[in-house]
């Protein structure tokens, strides 16, 4: 089992040891260049809570690292939100648009059958991811503010968007065995190749906001029902 | 004696013949069911028996007889053969055979050989599974990219929907690919259906 970041680790090491967290600086509002800054000292440069963010970095780079009840309960509910709500922006703004634009030329060079089906994989593709996000931002993050305020004004309980929350990954690993097994051979074989390596970063990314949705957030709503 | 595996033996010689079968009497997974000296009645046999493995000398396969031989090859292409060589053979017709059996191998040596092909031949025959799909497979991957419920799929098909589901777990594992949309991809990217058949 990997070691477990503290406030006190540098920074730099952290990062260069698990290149994957470099994700975490634009959602942080976090700039590089932190020099031999500890994670706690960054953190509070950047005004940004601590815990959570050790948290986030250890689900994220530790596969078997769960936060403690404890943790949970001192979780910064808006840090909480605005990291989710960075991280979605970030999906929908950055990653699928740049892989969009790498399919749309291999969507050119396939005979028009292939192209079309495609283009309509991909667009029910991020129909879905939208409206997984829009899902959230609409019912689940008012209804945490609510209860945090302890003002609730509706009967939702996080028990239902457990049971609604759909997988997007499938998707996305289908459209990797397509590239892979089944699109021919000679379509864009190195353009392919990019996608390919993007697909596998992103649904490394998302199974990892998953996690943080399913260790972090659905425990810290079920505590606050209680 | 009831066996799961089974092989014909075709050499001239009745003594090396026998001597050959008794190293597998007491081998309960494989039993010996013929035993020929001449290659001419070996197509019926192996019609008859449809053995899984069938050791023969190639001394019988003279050079003319060669193509005649390929030809049962292709014919049975289940039954693997292995050459049980008694004297020089050339390279080239040894590379037709799946292993080599020589004069003075030990009772173990030929067991282990016969064990090891029949395990090899296993797991070739699970990996060439995992790619194809069944035609009841791409029935129901046909209908289920058409829009069709499972219950649909069984009343099409006149199976049950348990059965459908199995189908739809098989072709899930074989493609690698889990959504429907993903599924319509892959029956369109394989000619199994046509673009004016879904997307309505």
């Amino acid at each position: 089992m990997q070691k477990v970041f503290s406030e006190n680790t540098k920074m730099a090491d952290m990062v260069l040891g698990n290149p994957q967290l470099l994700l975490m600086f634009p959602r942080f509002g976090m700039d590089l260049g932190f020099g031999d800054h500890s994670v706690g000292e960054v953190c509070a440069m950047n005004n940004v809570s601590t815990p959570f963010f050790l948290m986030v970095c250890n689900i994220y780079s530790n596969d078997d690292y769960s936060p403690t009840p404890e943790d949970i309960a001192n979780v910064d509910l808006k840090a909480l939100i605005s990291y989710l709500l960075e991280s979605h922006k970030y999906y929908l703004n950055e990653r699928l648009p740049h892989i969009e634009e790498h399919l749309d030329h291999i969507i050119n060079a396939c005979i028009p059958k292939y192209g079309n089906m495609l283009r309509r994989f991909f667009d029910e593709y991020k129909n879905e991811v939208v409206d997984h996000f829009v899902y959230e931002e609409k019912n689940v993050f008012p209804y945490l503010e609510q209860l945090v305020n302890q003002n609730v004004k509706t009967d939702y309980k996080i028990k239902v968007f457990h049971e609604n929350h759909t997988n997007i990954e499938d998707k996305l690993s289908d459209l990797m065995n397509i590239l892979v097994k089944y699109l021919p051979a000679d379509v864009y074989p190195k353009e392919r190749i990019e996608i390919a390596l993007d697909i596998n970063d992103l649904s490394i990314d998302l199974m990892n906001h998953t996690l943080i949705e399913e260790r972090v957030l659905i425990p810290f709503v079920e505590s606050l029902e209680a | 004696m009831k066996s799961d595996k089974t092989i014909i033996i075709v050499e001239p010689s009745p003594i090396v013949s026998a001597g050959l079968a008794s190293y597998f009497d007491d081998i309960k997974q494989v039993s010996i069911v013929s035993q020929l000296d001449r290659i001419d009645r070996m197509e019926e046999k192996l019609a008859a028996f449809n053995p899984d493995i069938l050791i023969i000398n190639p001394l019988l396969i003279a050079y003319d007889t060669n193509e005649q031989f390929l030809k049962i090859c292709r014919d049975f292409s289940k039954v693997i053969p292995v050459a049980l060589v008694t004297s020089y053979v050339d390279a080239g017709i040894l590379k037709q055979f799946k292993d080599v059996i020589e004069i003075n191998d030990s009772k173990q040596k030929v067991v282990t050989k016969i064990f090891n092909i029949l395990n090899d031949n296993k797991l070739t025959q699970d990996k060439l599974e995992s790619i194809e799909l069944s035609n009841r497979e791409t029935d129901v991957l046909v209908a289920l990219v058409k829009g069709l419920t499972n219950k649909e799929i069984s009343d099409k098909l006149f199976i049950s929907v348990h059965t459908v589901i199995t189908h739809r777990k098989n072709i899930v594992r074989k493609t690698g690919i889990k959504s429907v949309s993903g599924l319509t991809v892959y029956a369109l990217l394989n000619n199994l259906i046509d673009e004016t058949e879904i997307y309505k």
